[in-house]
């Protein structure tokens, strides 16, 4: 590590202390202050693994695709440099890398593990030189940030032109515009995907409609096992579902998680996940083509997945004051929608909360909540006790669960967060719970408040 | 009031659907319902042929620019006379975004190559390089009495510019508008109105989609005067958007993100 470098690990790692001792936890301000002095610095750090990086991008997914990793990484008795969830621009990443560097500018990690920002592909590809890259799917998510899907196409694509010609690249075959890469990478590409015509969607989803991108026609679909992804083909020029590499055979699914069936290039993998639903199984199956493409030994996978544990969904669970409380970030209709589904389990009464900012990292147009199935929600209406609206848009949230027809008596505004927990919390009584379901940057916002009552775990110790 | 009856065709449900465009529909129908009005929806999508002066009310959302090259052909070979005509018969129609500049006169690539439109509405559309995207408010005429303020989010590169035979939807108060230059947001002609306002546009614009629902009554009816409906929180969140694009703007125009 050159003076630059190491002046700059020293600030950031300075910066990361005093931010903890003043209770603030924000994870990305030190990659900040330490790009600021040496903009060479993630990539003076990202080549100290001694087996590389690896890459983890699309638009759902991400961060639990690339938690099943880290899970396996670490059965297999590796070290791990792994950027938290949200935490996926060049300064979250950077950050990431600080914490661990010790301040001689060493790095005691086997292996960098990166979750990435769409729009950040390229940057971070030519910055990590990364020598795998997974591609999870490509569903409509924070346009406004990208334009369209095309770019994101494009971004994923930079990035994936960067790998090496010795590396790999591991994309879902399932989603087309995915497996629509595959003629851009250099490395070798591993394909995943499901083959259980059991796990086929029943539901007549709103399935966003797919166009070849060779030639145009619109694709048709012998099954869909989630929103677009599935066994498809064009009928204009014979573009098709790869052959997989790794492939879901047979699944027994429970309600708090799955029995797997994966034929792998090196033969059958059984293996048990305890999340539930079909994107799991995605996620999982991610995993899996991942860690094996790495070299690691069926047996291993199967025991790090097995290790891999999380609340129900992504929700964490808290207790405050007598209550309990869920909170679930929400950003994009599939997501709200797997959410709302959760929530809607159970017989009991629910009390829900939605904080909805529309600041950079939530995305600036919230559009996207008119394509949220609320009149899930509006129908189930006799098992929630009221809605709180919160956070910069806490209006148009409450607009949109009106004309969902949700009864407007049980429908409350409170653009104040901290007081809109309290309402909450008030309202939902001794012994009652609590869903709170924030985007981005009004959980951050939400957690603030409860850290500052002294409840809860500070977060960047996740 | 009562046995009213609203037709209304969502074009291209399953391609024209970005942005939360469908929330158009819903506020449409939903504030019908409570007006007391029966609505009847009919998704027509690509290679169907229908005759478009058999509804009331035609609704059209944006998409993305491949989807978009698919409609192009199909509005023109299979759609493209019977909606001029229904528009000609006084048909209300809400066209969003891309279907906005399709409904125009021409559409000029980057490359300078014109693509043809449907020419109902005499405007044009000019690839640009900047994408003007943000919170927009706007004040419109179109209201008998008074002139009202319009909120969504626009999000184009494209810059459309109006012809003689169509007026402005709004004049920008806060955003960029049709072009970015002259001031104008969307175009009104006869009973269509193409605009770039997502948002999505109906529902927090009440008054913008009970005047549609008004013209979509005329044909059949006449001139109907709506029952008022409480719109407390329709326009509280109209007011709080009208306060978050002059904040944000505010940052645009200081650089900070
Ligand atoms: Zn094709």
């Amino acid at each position: 590590m050159d003076l630059q470098g190491l002046v700059a690990i020293w600030v950031g790692k300075v910066t990361i202390l005093a931010s903890r001792l003043l209770g603030k936890g924000g994870s990305t301000f030190p990659g900040r202050v330490a790009r600021r002095i040496d903009p060479d610095l993630l990539r003076k750090l990202a080549h100290l693994p001694k087996q590389g990086n690896v890459m983890v991008s699309g638009t759902n997914g991400k961060t639990t695709t690339a938690r099943m990793i880290s899970s396996i990484l670490e059965a297999a008795g590796l070290k791990v440099v792994h950027n938290r969830a949200g935490a996926n621009l060049l300064v979250g990443i950077t950050a990431a890398f600080l914490a661990k560097a010790s301040w001689w500018g060493s790095l005691e990690a086997d292996l960098g593990l990166v979750e990435v920002d769409e729009a950040t592909v390229p940057a971070a590809a030519r910055e990590l030189a990364p020598r795998l890259a997974v591609v999870t799917n490509f569903f409509r998510d924070q346009l406004d940030r990208y334009g369209e899907l095309e770019h994101t196409f494009s971004f994923i694509r930079e990035g994936l032109e960067l790998l090496p010609a010795e590396g790999n690249a591991i994309l879902n075959a399932d989603d087309p515009l995915v497996a629509s890469l595959v003629e851009f990478s250099p490395a070798q590409v591993t394909f995943y995907g499901l083959e259980d015509a059991s796990l086929a969607s029943q539901e007549e989803e709103t399935r966003d409609v797919r166009f070849c991108r060779h030639c145009g026609e619109r694709l048709d679909y012998g099954q869909t096992y989630y929103a677009h992804l599935g066994w498809y083909r064009c009928p204009g020029c014979g573009f098709r579902r790869p052959d997989l590499d790794y492939a879901v055979r047979q699944t027994i699914r429970g309600s708090r998680g799955s029995r797997l069936e994966i034929l792998t290039p090196r033969g059958e993998l059984e293996a048990e996940i305890s999340v539930p639903g079909v994107y799991n199984i995605y996620n999982a199956l991610a995993a899996v083509a991942t860690t094996m493409s790495l070299g690691i030994s069926r047996e291993v996978v199967a025991k790090g997945l097995q290790a891999f544990v999380t609340s129900f969904g992504r929700m964490e669970h808290l207790l405050i004051r007598n209550r309990e409380v869920f909170l679930a970030l929400v950003k994009n209709p599939t997501g709200f929608n797997a959410v709302i589904k959760t929530l809607l389990e159970g017989e009991e009464r629910k009390n829900v909360l939605i904080a909805i900012n529309d600041k950079y990292a939530d995305g600036t147009d919230i559009s996207w909540l008119w394509d949220v199935d609320f009149e899930r929600l509006a129908t189930a209406e006799e098992r929630v006790n009221f809605i709180l609206t919160s956070g910069i848009r806490a209006e148009d949230m409450a607009v949109r669960l009106k004309y969902a027809g949700f009864p407007v008596e049980k429908l409350a505004m409170q653009n104040d967060l901290g007081s809109a927990l309290e309402e909450g919390l008030t309202r939902a009584g001794e012994g009652g719970t609590l869903y709170i379901l924030p985007t981005y940057t009004a959980l951050l916002e939400i957690r603030e408040v409860i850290n500052k009552l002294g409840y809860g775990r500070r977060f960047w110790q996740e | 009031m009562s046995d009213l009856k609203i037709s209304v065709c969502h074009l291209y449900p399953d391609l024209m659907n970005l942005y939360g465009d469908r929330g158009n529909i819903i506020a449409f129908t939903r504030r019908c319902q409570w007006h007391g009005i029966e609505t009847k929806i009919q998704s027509v999508t690509l290679n169907q042929v229908v005759d478009f002066a058999e509804f009331d009310f035609i609704f059209m959302g944006g998409g993305q620019d491949r989807e978009q090259q698919a409609i192009c052909y199909d509005f023109q070979q299979v759609k493209g006379t019977s909606l001029a005509e229904a528009v000609e018969a006084g048909v209300a129609l809400l066209g969003i975004c891309g279907a906005y500049q399709l409904l125009g006169r021409y559409y000029k690539t980057g490359e300078g190559e014109e693509l043809p439109g449907l020419q109902i509405l005499d405007v044009w559309t000019e690839a640009g390089d900047r994408r003007m995207i943000g919170n927009i408010v706007e004040e419109s005429d179109l209201f008998p009495g008074r002139a009202k303020t319009l909120v969504g989010f626009e999000n184009h590169s494209g810059r459309t510019f109006l012809g003689p035979k169509v007026r402005p939807l709004g004049r920008v108060l806060v955003g960029y508008g049709n072009n970015g230059e002259d001031g104008t947001e969307g175009a009104a002609y006869r009973h269509a109105i193409g605009t770039y306002l997502h948002g999505s546009a109906l529902p927090k614009n009440p008054w913008l989609t009970d005047l549609l629902i008004a013209w979509s009554l005329e044909r059949r009816y006449g001139a109907v005067t709506l029952s008022e409906l409480d719109d407390e929180i329709e326009e509280r969140a109209h007011q709080a958007a009208q306060r978050r694009a002059q904040e944000t703007w505010g940052k645009i125009k200081a650089g900070v993100k």
